[in-house]
This record gives structure tokens, sequence and C-alpha cells, in this order.
């Protein structure tokens, strides 16, 4: 069988800072089949496919493809070899035709060096025309819909000739139409001799077009086998049966009043009709896969997107919140998912990123009150135990569970009665980690209201009262913590409710 | 022994930091410094009082600018407008301090108290960094564009309402760019010098506005949407006011800078501060402002303004061509860029 194969890859580690992404997996790939690689968010899978196409460089381990040990150093080297691959984010050049992105880097050139364009886009027309896709070669990308965007991304990958493509999500964006189509498309590359790898979270499409079916876990390899062999319920049980090797320390709280009551939330396109309530004393844990809407979710109740449609309530009174601004006035308080991105104040000072959101407590007389400043950031930086020299010290310098105890105690100081932590403990290390969950526990004894999301399983049922898990948008499953397992929110998450054990 | 060792090199690495880190920070100062010491040793007119205070009068009007740039620049937006709005300032103030009997007087008849033209140099000053702001925060337009756009408006502007310049001006208005108080520094063979009212202002101003960046709420909210302007919208920030009182105050400080040039000339003219927008953001970034946002002071602006006045007057000692000054201008501001990005790297 291994004579078939046209990828063969072994013992790859891959570690980043905090992190062994990948530990000694494998994955082998034969010439004309879909192979498709499984596994819960950061198993590992997306990390071995930019190891493979050259965006991240192994640690150690071998790369076999048609028979060759190759080195992969760039994506040019992996197009070259015959690999291409159609990313979960889109990155099209907005303001550039279809054909000039199809082939952006390698024009056709005519004479004196110029691109010929008549050659693009004559090229750009049969290939769409060969793969059934109508879309015009000369349309500018940015009017395109997502799904047609997609599509042009799928050519693109297609038009390279390779030998194997590897294919992220490819139908995360595209309706049920158009994965049909490409379906069609995948199965005449197979007829061609060409190997497609699949990722993808559904489990419905890996039982139509898959032939051979490998799952990852925590950046390792689980089990290979033929699609044949296998059945949903099996493959939920391969992705998340991890023991609960964290120690999660929760404690029980006294569950109140219901604090925060969202109803019908709606933003067209994105989420809808998410409810619940939240209660005082109550970790809710969000759960859900990647895409499945749960930060757009918070990002209308914080007021940083706008809602099309739907009604939030604090202690029983309808709010408007139309900006973080208000939001934090009735009592709310939001940990962002991207520490760097919407979290930290990267150049400022320690004291600056803690105090920021509650400066209007520290002014008196017009001037703010520099004394009881610095009192409060050393009380804060033993109560948290932030490990700063000193609160001068520039934030960016401070390791990632240090920078995101200064962020709780960012809102902590602001007294929220509602506390918003959108993957809390994301990129952090274990000690840091149990310190935040101990920390929540003692605010939710304290009387607040926990809503916490998180793509890690065994955080979520170690650490709620209560879990909702999104699907497409929308709540796809509600647990008590007595009946929350692995298993059921994988389900919920997946859209496979209707499922039996 | 081997713990011996270690302890002695944990100290020498320590007073190393140490070391690294004071220099990282005065590095600008230690080089006004040394520029300064250099500029003695070549020539002997450097150290005079007189000279010195030249120095400082020279810089007070770009400073006033400098510092509201400053502001703009730390919040990541940056100000281009405000040498057109200097004279835009310049010309209104003037025609209304005109003497009632001046020969080309603007408004017949009209003898103001010198306060109103004081308020409208401000005034409109303000109106245009206000309208700087809107343009920024409210229709989100680049502030290179928006600020590049007032900088041509209000150079129009003040074409529009005097195509000549403005003279024949109150001596109580001309005082503020003349006059002198505290006459107590000792000057060879003279009565004994005063303080230059413009460098009072300067002075009066530099230590508000740092006030107001390091001990006001204000001041914290304009270094957090520079460092990171979504963390701050999401920390509750209205950061489109923020940034619209920024702009504004840029804009009253270029209004205050066209009513001390145009008082110490004795005269509003529309050509006025033609690119002093431009010495006043090289002013910022020599004193270790960060165009990438979130860093700056209010000192070291001042000091790169001085390196900026220093340099002009010992190169005009030292019989250095025009030409060439413009050349180690431009030289050091880039210089002094690539230094402040291998520092945040």
């Amino acid at each position: 069988m291994n004579n078939d194969a046209i990828l063969v890859m072994e013992h790859i580690s891959k570690a980043f800072p905090g992190v062994q992404a990948l530990d000694d997996v494998g994955l082998t790939v034969r010439r004309g089949t879909v192979h498709a690689l499984m596994g819960e968010n950061g198993a590992g899978k997306s990390t071995l496919m930019k190891v493979l196409i050259g965006m991240y460089q192994k640690d150690s381990g071998t790369i076999t493809f048609q028979g060759q040990q190759v080195q992969i150093p760039d994506t040019e080297t992996a197009l070259k070899l015959g690999i291409s691959m159609i990313h979960q984010e889109l990155s099209p050049v907005p303001y550039m035709t279809v054909a000039e992105n199809i082939f952006l880097g390698r024009e056709p050139l005519g004479r004196f060096g110029f691109i010929d364009k008549r050659k693009l886009y004559a090229d750009t027309k049969a290939l769409l025309d060969r793969l059934e896709i109508h879309i015009d070669p000369s349309a500018v990308m940015k009017d395109l819909s997502v799904a047609n965007t997609q599509m042009v991304e799928i050519a693109k990958a297609i038009s390279y000739d390779a030998s194997l493509i590897i294919m992220d999500e490819p139908t995360s964006a595209i309706t049920e139409r158009e994965v049909a189509h490409l379906f069609r498309m995948i199965r005449s590359l197979q007829a061609q001799g060409v190997a497609i790898i699949y990722i993808t979270h559904k489990m419905d499409e890996v039982f139509q077009i898959a032939d051979d079916v490998t799952v990852f876990r925590d950046g390792k390899h689980i089990a290979t086998l033929p699609a044949s062999e296998t059945n949903k319920n099996h493959l939920i049980a391969m992705m998340v049966g991890r023991e609960l090797t964290n120690i999660f320390p929760k404690e029980e709280a006294a569950i109140g009043a219901v604090v925060l009551s969202v109803r019908n939330l709606t933003r067209k396109g994105i989420i809808h009709d998410v409810s619940f309530d939240l209660r005082r004393g109550e970790i809710l844990g969000l759960a859900g896969l990647m895409g499945s809407g749960r930060t757009q979710v918070i990002e209308g109740i914080f007021g940083i997107e706008s809602i099309d449609a739907g009604e939030i309530s604090v202690n029983g009174n309808r709010v408007q919140i139309k900006s973080p601004a208000d939001a934090i006035k009735h009592g709310m308080a939001l940990l962002t998912e991207d520490r760097k991105l919407t979290g930290i104040m990267g150049v400022l000072p320690v004291r600056d990123n803690m105090m920021i959101a509650s400066l209007q407590s520290y002014v008196s007389h017009g001037l703010l009150d520099k004394r009881r400043i610095e009192e409060t950031c050393h009380r804060e930086k033993g109560r948290l135990e932030i490990k700063t020299p000193h609160m001068n010290q520039t934030i960016r310098l401070l390791s990632g569970g240090n920078q995101q105890k200064v962020l709780v105690s960012r809102w902590l100081l602001t007294q929220p009665d509602i506390l918003i932590l959108d993957e809390p403990t994301r990129g952090i290390d274990v000690g840091a980690k149990a310190e935040i969950h101990r920390l929540m526990c003692k605010l939710a004894q304290e009387g607040k209201a926990i809503l916490m999301i998180s793509s890690e399983l065994p955080e979520i049922l170690g650490m709620s009262d209560r879990v909702l898990v999104m699907h497409e948008g929308r709540v796809g499953g509600e647990f008590i913590r007595q009946e929350a397992t692995q298993e059921t929110i994988m389900r919920a998450a997946t859209g496979n409710t209707q499922l039996v054990a | 022994m081997q713990g011996t060792i270690s302890a002695e090199t944990q100290t020498r690495n320590a007073n190393r930091d140490w070391l690294n880190a004071f220099v990282r920070k005065y590095a600008i100062v230690l080089i006004f410094i040394a520029m300064f010491i250099g500029m003695w040793i070549l020539s002997d007119a450097f150290l005079s009082p007189r000279n010195l205070l030249n120095i400082v009068r020279q810089i007070s009007v770009m400073g006033l600018i400098a510092i509201g740039v400053t502001m703009v620049i730390i919040t990541t937006g940056v100000d281009l407008s405000s040498g057109s709005v200097l004279a835009l300032a310049a010309v209104i103030a003037a025609s209304l301090a005109q003497q009632a009997d001046w020969h080309d007087v603007k408004y017949p008849g009209l003898q103001l108290p010198v306060i109103v033209p004081i308020l409208a140099a401000l005034l409109v000053g303000a109106a245009c960094g206000w309208v700087n702001g809107a343009l920024v925060a409210g229709f989100r337009i680049p502030p290179f564009i928006a600020t590049l756009g007032m900088m041509t408006v209000a150079r129009g502007f003040a074409l529009l309402y005097s195509n000549r310049p403005v003279s024949g001006l109150t001596d109580t208005y001309n005082f503020i760019g003349q006059g002198e108080l505290f006459k107590v520094i000792p000057v060879p063979n003279q009565p004994p010098m005063g303080l230059p009212i413009p460098i009072i202002i300067l002075a009066v101003v530099a230590v508000g506005a740092h006030i107001m960046l390091n001990n006001t709420r204000f001041g914290r909210h304009i270094y957090a949407i520079g460092g990171n302007e979504q963390a701050a919208r999401i920390s509750g920030l209205n950061v489109g006011r923020i940034k619209i009182g920024v702009y504004t105050i840029a804009g009253l400080l270029a209004g205050l800078a066209g009513l001390v040039l145009s008082s110490r000339i004795g005269s509003g003219q529309p050509g006025l501060g033609v690119g002093y927008e431009l010495d006043a953001i090289a002013a910022a970034v020599i004193g270790g402002t960060s165009l990438s946002g979130g860093i700056g002071t209010i000192w070291g602006t001042i000091v790169g303004a001085l390196i900026i006045g220093v340099l002009n007057n010992g190169l005009d000692l030292l019989n250095v061509s025009a030409y060439w000054q413009t050349i180690i201008k431009g030289s050091i501001i880039v210089v002094a860029v690539i230094i402040d990005e291998r520092k945040n790297r």
C-alpha cells in the first residue's frame, strides 16, 4: 500500500512558545484519494498543513513526497513540488480581477516582459469553464460574494496542476449547491490521480467524499482508518476522547437571580435568535467550533458591533447598548479573545494598561491622584500575583499569562457584575491558567456572573455550571453541568444532536 | 566560587541593563548636550546669553505647534495643517489689532481691546482643529488626507482674507511677541535683558501640556488610543470625542502660534508659517514621539525643537551654507526615526 503513497510525513514535531502544537505525528496520503483530517480546534491539523506547504518549519521529522525526501522551506517550493492549498481564511487581493488573482505571481508574459493580458484572461476563462465555475474572469474580487470568492480560491488551487491539494474547511462559506459542485470537481481531480487532504468539522462531508480519515487530538496522531470502517459517533469519540488531565478547581457558588438576559439576538447572516440567561454566581460556558458565532454573540452584547434585532436586559431592565462604554455603564466587562489585537496597549506601561477603564474613579480636582493609582496597582499586582519588575514596564515585555492578569485586573477595577471572558486562558502557561481558573471561581462566589467562551472542551466542562453550544450562528444545544460531556457538546457543535449513542 | 562569579556577573549585567535603559531613555538629551558643547567649542559667539535666548525665541513659535502635533501623533495621527492655520489666525487677529489711524486699515474706525484679537486667533485655530478632528473621527478620513486638505484650505482663506500683509498693529498687541518680562539677565556693557514673552508662553504651554498628558484622564486616554485604539474603545473610551479634542487643541496651539508670530514681526501675513508643520513634526519625532502611536513626551519634543534651533543657529554661526543646513536637518530626522524604530523592536 505504501508504494502508491504520494505523501508520507513521519515523526513531525513542532512547538510554539508554551505549546507543543505537533508531537511526533505522521500522515500518509494515497495517490488519487481524498484523505479527511479531523480534530478539534487546536488539534494540530492546520499546523501540520502549514508545515507541509512551508509556512511553518518543522522542529523534527521527515516529509517524503512522490517517493523523494523533501525539504519545504517556503510556499514557493511547495507549489513547485506540486502541493497547493485552499486556506480557511480567504486572502484575495480585493481590487484586482479574478484572473489577476488566480495568476498572481505567475502572470503570462508577452513581448518585452509585459503581462500578456489576452492570454491571462483566456487562460482564466478556460480554467473556469473546465471547472464549470461561472464567474467573469475580469470581475473585480471585492465585488464577488463570499461563496464566489471561495470558488475562485478553489480554482486557483487547482490551476497549479498540483498533485496534492490541501483543502482547509473549503465549504465553510459556500451553499449546498456549491458544495455539490466542489465534490464533483474533487471526484474529477481524483480520477486524474490527484490526492486531496480535506480538513473539515462536518461529519456528513467526511462520509460523502473521504476515502481515508485521520484523527488528531492535542497535537497527536490518534488514528488513521478507511472511512468505510468508521462512523460519526466513533469519530467524535476519537476527537474528544482525552482524559481530563488538567485539574479544574471548580468550586460551588450560590447561584442567584438572573443578571443578564439576552433574547433573540440577531446579526444578519452571522448569528440568529440567540437567547439565554446568566445568573449571579454562575459560570456559563459558551462552546462551539471556530466560526460558529460565539465571539459574534458577545460583540453584539457588548456594543462592539451593532445588532439587527434582539433584546438585552440587565437586572430585569431592558437596556440599549450602542457602544462598549454603554456596556461598561451597565456593569459588564469583556476580556477579549485576541490579547494583542484588542486587549493590551503594547507600547504602554503596565500601569496604563491596568487603569485605563477605571481612571474616572481616581480623579480629584481634575487631576489624577497618582498616589492612589500607585496603591491600587500594587494591591492588584499582589492580589493577582502579576510578575512585573515595576509598573512602568512596557506590557509587551511581560509573558502572555502576566499580560492576561493585567487585563483581568483592568476589568475587575471597573467593579463589574457581569464578566464576559473570551478564551481567558488561550496561549498562557499552565500555572497562570490555573490561577485564572481559581480567580473565576472566587469571583463567582462573590456573586459575579461569568460568561466564558472557550474552545477547550475540558475547560468548558471543568469550569461551567451550564454550557451553551453554538452551531452555525444559532444555539445548538444547552446542557447543565451534569449532562455536559465531551460527546454531547461535540455533537451539538457539529449539528448532530439527533444521533443516539 | 562559581556562585561568586555569577553574582558578580549578575551585578555587572544589572548595571549594564540600567545604563542601557538610561541611555535609551535620555539618548536625545545626551545628543543635545553633545551638540551644545560642540557648538560652544566651535564658535565663540554661541554661549552668550543673547544668542541662547535668541535660539529659544526662534523655536518658540514652532515649539507651540510641535506640542499640539506631538499629541496628535501620539494618537497615531498627524497634523499637516498647522502652518496654514497659523497664517489664517495671524491675518485675522492682526486685522482686529490694527491702529485705527493706520493708512491701510482693514476695518476703518475700529479700535478693539487687545483681548479680542487674542481670542480671535485662538478661536480660529481651535475651529480649524475641530474640523480636522471631525473629519478624522466622524468621517474616518485618514489624518494625513484630512489635514492636508485643511492645509490648503486654510492657506486659501488666509489669502482670501488679505492678500497683503496686515500691518500697523497696536503696541499692546506687538508687546505679546516683542516684550520682555523679568529684566534680570546680565549682558556685558548693556542693560540687563528680560525673558522674551514668547519664551514664557512656550514654557507655560509646555508645562500645562505635560501635566495634561500625564496627570489627567484625558491625557492618559490619548496614550491609550495611540497604544491600541480597538482596546481603548472596548475599555469604554469615547475614541471619537477624544480625537476631536486632540485635534482641536493642536489647532488652538497653531492659532496661538499665529498670534505670537504676527505680534513678533508686527504684521499678519497670509504667507506666514509655510513649512512650520514639517519642522514641528520633525521636532516631535526627534524627541522620541513614535509615528506608530502611544509613545511621546512634551519634554522630548521641546528637546527636539531645541536641537533644531541649536542646529540652525550653530550652522549659521559657522557660516555653513543654507543648502547644507537643510541636508543636515533632513538626515538627522531620518536617523532619529531609525533609532526610534530599533528602540521599539
